[in-house]
């Protein structure tokens, strides 16, 4: 006890005789100095987080070789869904395999080097090309594409483009840019590093699936309640007894509520 | 410039805010959890297209269906195909796990010739050319020589194309040492024949059983068609029937019977018979059956009424003489009863003697050939092949006495285990060259070591295996097959089931590695020895052949992956014992109870070990997969260490504990176990799982546990000469 009593005794004692010992100007510029480094270490790592981070944190590679889609597109009679098309189980094709293209490409048709390269090297060869997914989720994503697109599901058959964007229109393919600690493509989580987008398909992170699912219950809950003195009545229902109204049409299909990712995510 | 203490905190915290109000943590945070999420080296299965191929089981002689699912060309998951007669959509843990077999890492991926010393694992990969070459030169070489009969062929399984096809290619080049390797399906043929006094395969009317009385068979370890099996006893267990378990030890069969016998081992003939004493005694037998189709029925009843009284019974047997009594009452009462033998999966033939009796039971209460109980089938007939055409040599060598001496004196087809004794023992004429099919008998006999010495006499020994099994580990040329889920087989007469039925066994995928059908291999080499080997072999290839075979079936095969003769009905007993009446008095139980003699003292070996079947551990030319391997309980096999089951008054006398390490030892051989003190067992009796221990084969599994087969000695049945030992006198002394 003694020693630590001592000790107390001593702390304020040296602090007093600094305060004492210094002047009012150099304690103004220790300030000064305080500020100054605050912004230096806030900039520094605003520029690290903002700037530096991003390109650490992404690499990118290239396609085995370059593809046409806005060419495909125009040559085809039903649109993506002739070479993205769906099994007769519902389950989604996704990128085409060599057996499809085999058809037309079994000879170099044109004058097109990357063609050359797919015709030599994969088809003569029977390899499938081993594309870079731009839209490849985590494998610990389930994702039923028909779910989504077809005319008679709540979302009432939303088109390609409303999560891919103009990908079909491309004439070229971009690098393909993948993360480093988790090697999904960057389009995932979006190309803005803060993860703000425009459009509906500048990002598919679980937010952008929840957003789209929230907005389709709201509305199916707006169909469902028709009259303003219904909807009185049942908000007074909501609040005095909650849980006991039957939940309204929500944005699973198979449950007829809200998906479980909205809420836990 | 004074930059203290303060403004480093300050950089530090201005560094925190900046950090914060960019997307690093965030971003970071959402990156960590994604990855943790999906660990990169944890396996995922591709997406694609979802088939499924349905083709027929063969990694036992079960028959199952199967429908595996595959995405795109890989398999990835494999069931049982709904509706199948033999199955209906169940499937058991080493049917399951049979990607584990295609894609596991003991695939022999191309032919194989060995460079160093046998069994040293050294080879040199070769070309199929150059195999079929060097088998065909050695072959002719011998034949050539005048010494056709020097070759000797062993086949795993006993019906269809594959085995007709090697037996074809030795009769046409020259050889009477064609063999399959038997079971109780063996067992019970010889039974009928001596009985029924027909061929015929023993099928079990086992969904319209009301009683099942089983003789050590382990209906829930592996008997039979396993599978079937289960599914009749859920339906027994649900009402439909009882189940009374006459067994040594608390299999997992036992457990679930409603009445559990414990019996001595090895006296099984002896209680048959005191329950056909106490059903003649109290005249509950079928007289109409009885008095009108059966012959010697006076003798067998002087028999058992002299020697089988339950009280004479109850002193052999241990089963006590109320017992004895009241199971032959409800057994007799029953309206569709059935016995049946076969210990455990049924994979050692066992005794004549005990079979008969458990058949003679059957016949007192009339259920041959009737619903729920035991129906004589005819083989499968739809092999028609001509000839072959023998040449003088052929005819020459096919004339020699077979090795194993199956066949003329002897009733059974084949004795592999006479035929290695006599090889290791140089009688008669030397073995040249050894060809292996569906078999590992370096493993799977009893007493391997004979195997070992016989195979060591043998110059070339030529394996089959798709997988480098014991035995294909210690073979000069490896021919590698296709895996079942690879190739086109026929897979007629599943093991115990009641109707005439071929599965089809068909690729599910393309072959994985540089393997080709053994029928096609026969076929080239017959093709490449010319004459009329050729001639014998005219198909362009083996699926010709099963083609050409299976004539009109081939079509309702592709369809619906099996042909069953739906309308089979077993032969009326005026038909069947019309001519040939039943005979009580055949000469395997004329006399009575005829104990089968294990090997050992009962002064040196106080003990008796006794291996056992589980689902858990296959036992046969396939061993287990690493998924089976798991399933198999920590007081069964831990760190690589194999449990014997002893009863706690017997370990108490010898001073052993739960887990304690000890020494067995049998006249036969050593080995290192632990104890697993367990009071489902006989006091006197251990018990040891069979198929464990594989020496080569697969580094995730092998040098598991111990293998019974080297520690118990081979015991000829005195009327079939197949194996009949049940068990060997054993010393447990603690390490």
């Amino acid at each position: 006890m003694s020693t630590t009593e001592e000790h107390a005794n001593e702390v304020p004692a040296e602090i007093a005789d600094k305060k004492e010992t210094t002047p009012e100007t150099k304690k103004e510029s220790a300030i000064g100095y305080v500020i100054l480094f605050f912004f230096v270490g806030l900039i520094a790592s605003l520029i690290v987080g903002w700037i530096i981070f991003p390109r650490l944190l992404y690499s990118q590679k290239s396609q085995p070789f370059d593809f046409n889609h806005a060419v495909h597109l125009d040559l085809v009679d039903e649109g993506c869904q002739s070479c993205h098309y769906f099994r007769e189980d519902g389950s989604f094709s996704g990128v085409p395999k060599l057996a499809q293209c085999i058809d037309c490409h079994e000879e170099v048709n044109g004058e097109d080097p990357n063609e050359e390269i797919f015709v030599t090297e994969y088809v003569w060869k029977e390899r499938e090309v081993p594309w870079l997914i731009y839209s490849k989720q985590p494998d610990c994503v389930f994702f039923s594409h028909v779910a989504h697109v077809s005319e008679d599901s709540l979302y009432d058959g939303k088109d390609c483009v409303t999560c891919h964007g103009y990908h079909g229109e491309s004439e070229t393919l971009r690098p393909y840019q993948y993360n480093r600690i988790t090697n999904i493509s960057r389009d995932i989580w979006g190309h803005n590093i803060a993860g703000f987008a425009r459009n509906s398909w500048d990002r598919a992170k679980m937010d952008d699936c929840a957003k789209c699912h929230a907005e389709a219950r709201d509305a199916a809950s707006r169909r469902n309640l028709k009259a303003p003195t219904t909807r009185f009545i049942t908000n007074i229902i909501d609040v005095a007894f909650p849980g006991t109204r039957p939940a309204g049409k929500g944005s699973s299909v198979q449950t007829e509520r809200g998906a479980c990712f909205e809420c836990h995510k | 410039m004074n930059i203290g203490r303060r403004s480093f905190l300050s950089f530090l915290i201005g560094g925190a805010a900046g950090t914060a109000l960019s997307p690093l943590p965030w971003k970071l945070t959402d990156d960590i959890s994604i990855w943790s999420q999906n660990w990169p080296w944890t396996p995922v299965p591709a997406t694609g297209e979802v088939t499924y191929a349905n083709t027929t089981c063969t990694l036992c002689p079960g028959g199952c269906g199967i429908s595996v699912r595959k995405i795109d060309e890989r398999c990835v998951k494999i069931e049982g195909t709904p509706g199948h007669p033999v199955n209906d959509g169940g499937v058991c843990p080493l049917g399951s796990s049979g990607l584990q077999v295609l894609y596991g890492p003991a695939r022999i991926k191309t032919p194989l010739k060995r460079v160093g010393e046998r069994g040293q694992g050294r080879w040199m990969a070769i070309s199929w050319e150059d195999a079929l070459a060097q088998t065909a030169d050695k072959l002719t070489e011998l034949r050539e020589g005048g010494q056709p009969q020097s070759v000797a062929c062993l086949s795993g399984r006993t019906y269809g194309t594959m085995p007709s096809l090697l037996q074809r290619f030795m009769a046409a080049y020259g050889s009477p040492n064609f063999m399959t390797v038997p079971s109780m399906r063996d067992s019970y043929a010889l039974t009928f024949a001596a009985m029924n006094g027909q061929t015929a395969m023993a099928g079990f009317d086992t969904e319209n059983t009301d009683f099942v009385l089983s003789f050590g068979s382990g209906i829930i370890d592996g008997w039979g068609s396993p599978v079937r099996m289960f599914r009749a006893n859920s339906a027994w267990q649900g009402g439909r029937g009882k189940v009374v378990q006459a067994e040594p030890r608390l299999s997992n069969t036992a457990a679930k019977s409603d009445i559990w016998a414990p019996i001595r081992p090895g006296t099984d003939a002896a209680l048959a018979l005191g329950m056909a004493h106490v059903i003649i005694l109290e005249k509950r037998y079928r007289s109409d059956f009885v008095s009108n189709y059966t012959t010697g029925f006076d003798a067998f009843k002087t028999m058992v009424m002299a020697g089988y009284s339950p009280e004479k019974v109850a002193q052999i047997t241990g089963v006590e003489k109320n017992t004895i009594v009241s199971l032959a009452r409800s057994f007799a009462r029953a309206s569709r009863p059935l016995a049946i033998c076969g210990r455990g999966r049924g994979e050692v033939p066992g005794s004549m003697n005990e079979f008969m009796a458990v058949h003679a039971l059957n016949a007192l209460v009339g259920v041959i050939n009737r619903p729920g109980g035991v129906w004589a089938l005819p083989e499968p007939g739809y092999i028609q092949w001509s000839g072959p055409d023998l040449d003088a040599v052929a005819i020459a060598g096919g004339r020699r006495q077979r090795l194993d001496g199956a066949g003329s004196s002897n009733p059974a087809a084949s004795l592999p285990n006479r035929f290695f004794t006599t090889v290791a023992a140089g009688e008669d004429y030397p073995i040249e060259a050894m060809f292996i099919s569906g078999a590992n008998p370096d493993f799977d006999f009893l007493n391997n070591q004979r195997v070992a010495e016989a195979m060591a006499k043998i110059p070339f020994v030529v394996s089959f295996s798709s997988l480098m099994d014991d035995t294909a580990r210690n073979a000069d040329l490896i021919l590698p097959d296709h895996v079942y889920l690879e190739r086109y087989e026929d897979v007629p007469a599943p093991m115990g089931f009641q109707r005439p039925i071929i599965g089809l066994c068909r690729p599910a995928v393309t072959p994985q590695f540089n393997t080709m059908h053994t029928g096609d291999v026969i076929i080239q080499l017959a093709q490449t020895l010319g004459g009329t080997l050729a001639d014998a072999f005219p198909w362009d290839n083996y699926e010709v052949c099963l083609q050409d075979t299976l004539g009109d079936q081939w079509d309702t095969l592709v369809e619906e992956g099996y042909a069953m003769d739906e309308g089979f009905s077993p032969a009326p007993w005026a038909d069947m014992f019309g001519s040939r009446k039943f005979d009580f008095t055949a000469a395997g139980i004329r006399n009575g109870f005829v104990p089968v003699p294990i090997a050992g003292d009962d002064i040196t070996y106080p003990l008796v070990l006794m291996p056992y079947d589980s689902m858990r551990v296959a036992s046969g030319a396939i061993g287990n997969t690493p998924f089976m391997t798991k399933t198999v309980d920590e007081n069964v096999l831990l760190h690589g260490m194999a449990f014997v089951q002893i009863n706690p008054v017997t370990a108490g006398s010898l001073g052993l504990r739960q887990g304690d390490k000890a020494e067995l030892t049998t006249p036969a051989g050593k080995a290192e176990v632990r104890t697993d003190l367990f009071e489902g067992i006989m006091p006197g009796v251990i018990a040891m799982p069979r198929g464990m221990g594989r020496t080569p084969y697969d580094k995730k599994l092998m040098k598991h546990g111990v293998s019974t087969n080297p520690l118990v000695s081979s015991v000829e049945d005195p009327i079939s000469g197949l194996e009949a030992a049940w068990g060997v006198r054993a010393k447990l002394s603690k390490a």
